[in-house]
């Protein structure tokens, strides 16, 4: 589904990935781990088509389109998701409104006809119910006023909705509580399925003991020096980042 | 000729013009108006139109009105215009309670006064002259200071025309009184009215008045509003304004407002019109406990001007005020924005917000805003802010990674930045109206639209 080959990207002259591989198959999840400026946000916002930093070598291929070649919106449209670790404000939108937007964008691009207002209410209505969470985020204005913890969860509400094919979760669980992590994990966990894929950027291990990846790689330096699988992360929750990035600068 | 010698000019043409609006057309009036309108007209004939060297007009050039040849619209013998011209203007499209004026005079046939309720008044001033002169005396030009404004003094002046509005003492109204001032541009004569309104709300009473300007044509003509507004003690008085004259029109405006102790006031206004525009509004509160609100929503293109002059005056404690205007701006528009905010000796515990937003959509639109605090007393809380710039690109993004194309994410954050405004209309109808003609706005412009 998507393969990344010598990655390089950085943003304003600085070089941030220095040449990244990693494949992706349908219904894996892959969790990126690493030290605070490693590369992982910069990683899942190349993905996602972030205008501010540059590529400046290697290749990600989606489903056999050059992801590289989309601008932001074609990679949404084409199942791209990233929840974002800083979501912003649209002051004046409601949640609803935002989520039936993007979601008929996504529909008409798929030929798919557009949902009206009443049968995207019903729509969001089953996938509340779905996750277990109630309608209290939806009418308000997109992120305004949100906690910390509202924001991640609605980041998770509009994954949910739009039902991408590659979901990108960069640092959900940060500035969460356990519980509200619990929460947030088990939400995702729902929409673990044989055609969907994550990539979950992370500097805890802890979401992971709720949302169990596949494969777990260590990012460091802006490459990726060590893959392996669960046990892996409860390695590095035990031992710190240290042992590795001194072996990788080796 | 110069410049200032044509606008000196003009000052001299408006003089020539009240001799003969004094002598003619307002012969009839009471000793008492007359006057009021001799004081204004010397108010005026002294200061002449305003000039860019004054602080208080320094971003907004007002010689293109002055340069004009306008005369006052004659009362249009049959001026073509039917109900269903009407329907448009109108909240919900549906008649209700309205007053309908065509270049500044009264149209009862279009006009659907016949069902209101005891103890209010909707009246066009020249009946009310007649039916509630002690009223009209005790009010007309004795809050919108003629020393305030060039304008406000040249449209005192001119009284003639316009409408009372009362609501007595405790009558508590649901359905909006509406006021609708159609403009049918002049063929050949470039055509000015001056619509006076007085709106008086008695203690405790609640009302609901929609004030709507609208052009019916392209051509030069110029609108000078005066509103003066009373609320009384613990009454209730929402007010809607919505500015939508023609591409060739200059409107110039007063709304001055007094209120009572523990009072509601609110005034919601949307400019969308005219090439060049100037609202002044002052809001006094004067009694205990007042509470006001002023919002504001400004959506220009092309080379349209706008500027909105607040003068909030905290006069008395307790009371509190919170104004929000946004602007969008696009093509070569410009908008200006000053919101003073003044809190007199004594006036503890005012608490006051102000906020002021502008969007530039384009790298020619430009937006001025200057907050002026003056506060006479130590206990009081007033906060002030502006913003003004290009959409957010770490917004654009975000949208577009959900999945809409650049054009309609701008088109989004353009529509939610309007509904900020919009969200402050608690009249479901009009809200209904004026979100229709945010959507057609925008989807007017080159890329981009909202749906649902």
């Amino acid at each position: 589904m998507l393969e990344v080959k010598n990655l390089q990207a950085g943003i304003e002259g600085a070089e941030i990935l220095k040449g990244l591989d990693l494949v992706v198959k349908p219904g894996e999840v892959h969790a990126i781990m690493g030290p605070n400026g490693s590369g992982k946000s910069t990683f899942a916002q190349v993905l996602a088509g972030h205008p501010g930093y540059e590529v400046t070598g290697g290749s990600v291929t989606f489903e056999g389109s050059d992801l590289l070649e989309m601008d932001a919106d074609e990679r949404a449209r084409a199942g791209v998701f990233l929840a974002f670790q800083y979501p912003v404000a649209i002051r004046g939108i409601t949640n609803a409104y935002f989520l039936q937007s993007a979601l008929n964008a996504r529909r008409k691009e798929q030929g798919l006809d557009e949902l009206d207002t009443l049968d995207f209410a019903e729509m969001l209505e089953r996938k509340l119910e779905e996750i277990g969470w109630d309608d209290s985020l939806i009418h308000r204005a997109v992120n305004d006023g949100f906690s910390g913890g509202e924001k991640k969860k609605n980041e998770i509400l509009q994954l949910a909705v739009l039902e991408p094919k590659l979901a990108i979760l960069d640092e959900t669980d940060s500035g969460l509580d356990i519980d509200a992590v619990k929460d947030v994990a088990a939400a995702v966990e729902k929409f673990r399925s044989p055609e969907r894929a994550f990539v979950v950027v992370t500097h805890y291990e802890r979401i992971l003991n709720y949302f169990t990846p596949d494969f777990v790689h260590v990012l460091a330096g802006g490459k990726i020096v060590m893959s392996g699988d669960m046990q892996l992360a409860l390695e590095l929750e035990k031992k710190g980042y240290d042992w590795i990035t001194e072996a990788a600068a080796v | 000729m110069t410049q200032a010698l044509d606008v000196g000019s003009a000052a001299e043409r408006y003089a020539a013009a009240f001799e003969a609006f004094a002598n003619n057309g307002a012969g009839s009036a009471p000793a008492w108006l007359k006057e009021r309108r001799e004081r204004a007209m010397a108010r005026f004939a002294d200061v002449g139109f305003p000039s860019g060297r004054q602080e208080e007009w320094r971003f907004t050039d007002v010689k293109p009105i002055a340069r004009v040849p306008f005369t006052l619209a004659p009362a249009p013998e049959a001026h073509g215009i039917t109900a269903e011209a009407v329907q448009p203007h109108l909240v919900g499209g549906k008649p209700g309670h309205a007053a309908v004026f065509v270049n500044g005079h009264f149209a009862p046939e279009l006009s659907s006064l016949d069902r209101l309720p005891a103890g209010v008044t909707l009246d066009s001033l020249r009946g009310a002259l007649e039916r509630q002169p002690d009223l009209v005396q005790e009010h007309l030009g004795r809050h919108a200071a003629d020393e305030r404004s060039p304008f406000t003094a040249l449209g005192t002046a001119f009284t003639s025309d316009g409408a009372l509005v009362h609501v007595a003492q405790g009558v508590q109204l649901d359905e909006p009184l509406q006021l609708v001032f159609l403009a049918v541009p002049g063929e050949g004569d470039s055509y000015l009215w001056h619509p006076r309104i007085l709106a008086v709300v008695e203690d405790g009473a609640r009302a609901t008045l929609v004030e709507n300007y609208a052009g019916l044509g392209e051509g030069a003509y110029w609108t000078n509003a005066v509103t003066e507004v009373v609320v009384g003690e613990a009454a209730n008085f929402d007010t809607y304004r919505v500015q939508r004259e023609g591409n060739g029109a200059y409107h110039t405006a007063t709304t001055h407002s007094q209120q009572g102790r523990d009072s509601k006031y609110s005034l919601v206004t949307f400019t969308f019109g005219a090439r060049l525009s100037r609202h002044d509004i002052t809001a006094v509160l004067d009694g205990e406990g007042a509470d006001c609100t002023l919002d504001g929503l400004s959506l220009l293109g092309t080379e349209q001007h706008t500027d909105h002059h607040t003068t909030l005056e905290h006069a008395q404690p307790n009371c509190t005020s919170w104004e929000y205007f946004n602007g969008v701006f696009d093509a070569k528009s410009r908008g200006v924005f000053t919101g003073r905010i003044i809190v007199r000796p004594g006036a503890q515990k005012t608490d006051s917000k102000q906020t002021n937003n502008n969007l530039l959509l384009t790298e020619q639109a430009r937006a001025d805003s200057q907050p002026q605090l003056e506060i006479y007393a130590d206990d009081v809380k007033c906060t002030h802010g502006a913003t003004l710039g290009p959409i957010d690109e770490d917004h654009l993004y975000y949208i577009q990674s959900r999945g809409l194309t650049r054009d309609d994410a701008r088109a989004l954050l353009t529509y939610g930045f309007a509904s900020e405004i919009l969200n402050a209309v608690s009249l479901d109808a009009l809200k209904s109206d004026l979100d229709a003609r945010v959507r057609g706005w925008l989807a007017g412009r080159a890329g981009g639209s909202v749906t649902g």
